[in-house]
């Protein structure tokens, strides 16, 4: 029971490590030069003689999408609150919505610059645009699964819309809405790369694009390392804040 | 007079369903007085839930009146506490938590709960003891057993002192021993407390126990079709449903669901 618990516990650790054994391995053993695929000896090498270049491009990128993500968060909010409390809102602004959300943000980013320029306008929009539908959808769902009997108790002791929605409506979507957190701040860092990629004059993205098209691929993926590891450190705060502010709706994997 | 009056009371759903004359409830007349325990039975969806909706102000009735405590009802009664099948407690509250919630709401109490929250907490707390939850009242719903949490549940309903208790078939999900203990629950607090309950369920053995009144309905249309008084003596023991008494009186109303249920259909519109 101690040892699962344990290995339970290392398993990402165990499994980061295999595979950047299996990677190296197989660059090595199959001879693949570095401008194809970079070994990950290669790419850390590039990580302590890049060190100050890549500090300072991921800073950027990181607060760039942390902007771009609190846009989000409020306008993801708002829209739910408004498409989860209102059945004509919810009609009318849904499909709307999808059609927006399936919208490729790849093809918006070049109408950003025409508006905005090269900088950072287009990195947070972008940012902010491909993350804040699945807060909205979350937000939403939470307010619209209520209970109709719970909804009639508070009713007939004369509860107002709006009571119901701050006892119950919203701490009932605070689960979804932690949820929908850790999505929207994984996609936050794609649309800040791909906004610094095609229309960047700094951070990550554009340290990746200018690297890839000097053939320097080991540079490219320690750009691409950076990325992965600030996305997983902000997914893992807010599946820490979640465990600890709606420990109740994890009730099944509490030990007790 | 009366505390719940119902006079000729006709609801269709919408004006849709009007105007094609569907009713879900037709031509309901009763008369409920002040204290009185009823109970509604009937094959399900035959309008029972229909009937709590109108009797709590949640819906207003296409045709008649609904006049309770000398007023008709024109919306929501502040003067009513409802539970359900489902318990439906909020998880992330304790049980005392869940049980003042009502207070949160409810005026007179809705003012004062700030000033009074200690003195509205002894109260939740002694109540949660008077149904057996001693020890259990800091738990979350979740970790107590199905029973347990309808036990709550009455508790919230009952907690801003209404003076009706409406019970939509509020023991369905138990288990037979669980839920005989809460008939008793719920009869002691009846007896202690004095208010009306409309008990709505299918199951005729408990209407039988509980009730002073037993109203059985038919199904499409929603009619109430017979009105049977228990005259079994209070206070009402659980040995009392092993009598040839009480087992009569079941029987006698369980032949009139049965003739409802074959001739229902057949019924003219």
């Amino acid at each position: 029971m101690v040892v699962s618990k344990n290995v339970e516990r290392w398993s990402p650790l165990i499994v980061l490590a295999a595979t950047l054994l299996l990677w190296q391995a197989i660059v090595a053993g199959f001879g693949i030069p570095d401008f194809i695929f970079p070994s990950p000896w290669q790419i850390g090498q590039q990580f302590i003689e890049f060190k100050g270049p890549l500090l300072e491009a991921a800073w950027k990128t990181f607060w760039v999408t942390m902007l771009g993500f609190g846009l989000s968060i409020v306008v993801g909010v708002l829209l739910g609150f408004l498409i989860g409390s209102s059945r004509l809102a919810y009609t009318a602004l849904y499909p709307l919505m999808v059609a927006f959300n399936a919208v490729p943000k790849a093809a918006v980013v070049p109408i950003l610059v025409v508006w905005f320029g090269i900088g950072l306008g287009p990195g947070i929009l972008t940012a902010f645009l491909i993350s804040f539908f699945p807060i909205t959808v979350n937000i939403a769902t939470g307010l619209a699964t209520l209970e109709p009997e719970l909804e009639d108790v508070l009713r007939v002791l004369g509860a107002k819309r709006w009571d119901v929605l701050v006892k119950v409506g919203l701490p009932r979507s605070m689960p979804y809405f932690y949820g929908s957190l850790k999505i929207a701040i994984t996609l936050a860092f794609v649309g800040t790369v791909l906004a610094e990629m095609t229309a960047g004059d700094s951070g990550i993205g554009y340290l990746m694009q200018s690297a890839g098209s000097q053939q320097r691929m080991p540079l490219a993926f320690a750009g691409l390392v950076t990325i992965g590891a600030m996305a997983m450190a902000m997914y893992e705060l807010f599946s820490w804040i979640e465990k600890r502010t709606t420990g109740w709706a994890h009730r099944g994997s509490q030990n007790h | 007079m009366a505390f719940v009056d119902f006079d000729k009371v006709w609801l269709a759903y919408n004006d849709e369903l009007l105007a094609q004359g569907q009713f879900a409830v037709e031509d309901i007349s009763l008369k409920v007085n002040e204290g009185e325990f009823i109970a509604i039975v009937g094959p399900s969806g035959c309008g029972k839930s229909t009937f709590m909706k109108l009797a709590t102000g949640l819906r207003r009735p296409s045709k008649g009146t609904v006049v309770i405590d000398g007023k008709e009802v024109t919306g929501p009664l502040k003067i009513t506490g409802m539970a359900f099948q489902a318990p439906s407690l909020l998880p992330w509250r304790t049980t005392v938590q869940n049980v003042m919630l009502p207070l949160e709401i409810v005026e007179p109490y809705r003012s004062q709960y700030k000033s009074k929250k200690k003195e509205f907490e002894a109260k939740a707390r002694a109540l949660l003891q008077s149904v057996g939850l001693a020890g259990y009242e800091d738990k979350f719903p979740w970790q107590l057993s199905g029973g347990m949490q309808q036990r709550a549940s009455i508790c919230r309903a009952l907690v801003h002192e209404p003076k009706m208790l409406l019970l939509d078939e509020p023991f369905g999900a138990l288990d037979a021993f669980t839920r005989e203990e809460l008939w008793c629950a719920l009869r002691d607090l009846h007896a202690a407390q004095k208010f009306n309950v409309i008990l709505v369920t299918h199951d005729l053995r408990e209407s039988v126990f509980l009730a002073d009144t037993v109203y059985c309905m038919s199904k499409s249309p929603g009619r109430f079709v017979v009105k049977r008084e228990i005259d079994l003596p209070r206070p009402r023991d659980l040995e009392v449903t092993y009598t040839p008494k009480f087992t009569d009186i079941v029987h006698e109303l369980r032949g009139h669901i049965g003739a409802m249920r074959k001739t229902g259909v057949s019924v003219p519109q």
